[in-house]
């Protein structure tokens, strides 16, 4: 099967903020792979391998910050990598960013629809950009409205559309002139939950009909539903790229349990991982976190733990097998 | 360069989809005509008001000065049409709105796509200027000197011009952050505004010599001698060669540093 995408060593820094310039989203500091950065680097992405095969539905998943945005930024041309290289269809996002642009679709993050123009003149003036005579623009633009169901708000201004509608015009825009690869950014972040289901059955239905999907989400219910494939990002590196259920068998088992405690946890944690179904536990700052066969079982022997080490408890929180399992003992912390 | 198994694409001609960039700026320019020609025509218009017609009639002005007058005008008219329409929509593009990234990844270099803001802009100052000569003249009334024989270098400088300032707009545009917008008109408009030489010839500034070289920093100048060389060639004015080479040269200079910030804001 031919590769849609491929990066190596893909690396992006971002030059210290000087209160004008600013980074995408809020990346972390950290300085692996290609020498520690400069005092107020901020690395987005850390030496990233990354390779995705034609008709495949990627979801590249990772908390606010991970390198996500960065990485489609990347892939869109729109961001310029520090080093490394990374191609699109065969076409290389530096030597060839215009071979790029003419093969991929973009939905941003944000929805930016041309708000002088109609919903209708959005698509047909995009079909236009990308040198569809007008009839074809015309068919296809009116063809997707009308499978988007937004087939009566073609003369709407973007502005009087609802949130749902913006979003799925957005999808229409990236679609008209028929891309390779598809780059969806957080799609359905401020969706409200029908309109989210709606998309993700159009995103299906695309996905059927063999385009190539990239989407970023920190859903991992979205991720999980959605993707042939799932690829874990965090502090701009690669965690782990699998199908869903094999990320799910790669969970360290059962249940995630969390125990926010009104101090150290360290003194808990010694006790706590010898009881009976606990597969292993750690702690972190005030958290106590157990992975254990069944949740409820050892509960009340926690709660009995804390309180001989003299610990009051806060919260408790649990995850049960699951991507974010996966993500918990990955990174050791939540996803959201 | 293509990988297996994806069709080949042959490449969409720039020119192509230069059209379609220009054809989406004049159907939104055509939509807020009314808007476009308020703002581009009424405040050199209130000047002609005032001191091309009501200050005559007063007696405070010399019957010759709307002489001065007129060139300066269209200038001003031209001048800032053309920046306004190229720097207004960027500085929100790239500070808010982001609504420029649907042609940014339109397949064609993103400098075509400032390019085309370029040209959209010249051809806005060019009606803006079209619009304001016959009005100013109908309001001031006869001008002496008013000769346009010249018509090849009146569409010159008038190209020129516009081209100054359209490239000036994608500096600015590219530079200004919305919060400072209205700093724009304060510091940067209404200086330039009043120290162009287009209430006045540069060659006035004689009795002030400090202020006729500090000026010649200042793109509209050239713009008002400019415009008073190819329409009142009988009264006082830089030479016109002068006038040609500082608007290419300003030109040149504004499309290459406003390329550079462009390019930065477009791709991160």
């Amino acid at each position: 099967m031919p590769t849609a995408i491929r990066t190596e060593r893909l690396r992006k820094v971002y030059p210290p903020p000087s209160g004008r310039r600013r980074p995408l989203g809020p990346p972390v500091l950290a300085g692996e792979g290609g020498g520690p950065p400069a005092a107020g680097e901020v690395v987005a992405l850390d030496a990233l391998d990354f390779e995705v095969q034609a008709g495949e539905f990627v979801g590249l998943l990772g908390p606010n910050g991970a390198g996500k945005t960065t990485t489609i930024g990347v892939l869109t041309t729109r961001i310029r990598p520090t080093a490394g290289t990374a191609s699109v269809a065969g076409a290389d996002v530096l030597a060839d960013p215009v071979g790029v642009k003419q093969r991929i679709g973009v939905v941003p993050q944000r929805p930016n629809p041309d708000r002088a123009l109609t919903a209708l003149e959005n698509l047909l003036f995009h079909a236009e950009y990308f040198g569809l005579d007008r009839r074809t623009a015309g068919q296809r633009a009116r063809d997707l409205m009308q499978r988007l169901g937004l087939g009566s708000r073609g003369d709407a201004r973007a502005d009087q559309l609802s949130g749902g509608q913006l979003q799925r015009l957005m999808i229409a825009r990236a679609l008209v002139h028929e891309p390779d690869v598809l780059f969806l950014d957080e799609p359905t972040v401020g969706l409200d939950p029908q309109a989210r289901l709606a998309l993700w059955d159009i995103l299906r239905d695309l996905h059927a009909h063999g385009r190539t999907i990239v989407m970023t989400t920190h859903y991992m219910e979205e991720a999980d539903q959605l993707s042939d494939r799932v690829a874990i990002v965090d502090r701009g590196r690669l965690l782990a790229f699998d199908t869903p259920s094999a990320l799910k068998a790669r969970a360290p088992g059962g249940t995630a349990i969390e125990l926010h405690l009104d101090g150290d946890a360290g003194p808990t944690l010694d006790q706590a991982g010898a009881l009976p179904g606990i597969l292993r536990a750690e702690a972190a700052g005030d958290v106590l976190r157990v992975f254990a066969e069944r949740g409820g079982d050892v509960i009340p022997a926690l709660l009995r733990v804390a309180e001989t080490q003299g610990r009051g408890i806060r919260d408790i929180r649990l995850f049960p097998p699951s991507l974010e399992t996966l993500f918990i003992s990955l990174t050791g912390r939540t996803i959201e | 360069m293509t990988a297996p198994g994806f069709a080949e694409r042959p490449r969409i001609p720039a020119g192509r989809v230069f059209l379609a960039l220009f054809r989406r700026d004049a159907l939104v320019a055509g939509k807020e005509l009314p808007f476009f020609l308020l703002r581009v025509t009424l405040q050199p218009l209130l000047f002609v008001l005032v001191f091309g017609y009501l200050l005559p009639r007063m007696g405070f002005v010399q019957p010759g000065y709307t002489s001065a007058l007129l060139p300066g005008i269209l200038a001003i008219s031209l001048a800032f049409a053309s920046l306004q329409s190229v720097a207004l929509p960027m500085v929100a593009d790239f500070g808010w709105t982001r609504e420029i990234e649907d042609r940014l990844l339109a397949p064609v270099p993103i400098s075509l796509v400032a390019f085309e803001k370029v040209v959209a802009g010249v051809v806005q100052g060019v009606i803006a200027a079209l619009v304001v000569l016959p009005i100013a003249r109908l309001m001031m009334g006869p001008i002496a000197g008013l000769d346009i024989r010249g018509w090849g270098w009146l569409v010159g400088i008038t190209l020129l011009a516009a081209t100054t300032f359209s490239t000036f707009g994608l500096l600015l545009g590219t530079i200004i952050e919305p919060a400072q917008i209205g700093l724009m008109f304060g510091f940067i408009v209404a200086p330039m505004i009043f120290f162009g030489c287009a209430y006045y010839p540069w060659q006035g500034l004689d009795a002030v010599p400090v202020m006729k070289y500090a000026v010649l920093v200042n793109p509209l100048v050239y713009v008002s001698e400019g415009m008073r060389a190819a329409i009142t060639p009988s009264l006082p004015h830089m030479p016109i060669w002068l006038v040609t080479f500082a608007l290419l040269a300003l030109s040149g200079l504004f499309w290459r540093l406003g390329m550079r910030t462009f390019t930065r804001r477009a791709i991160g």
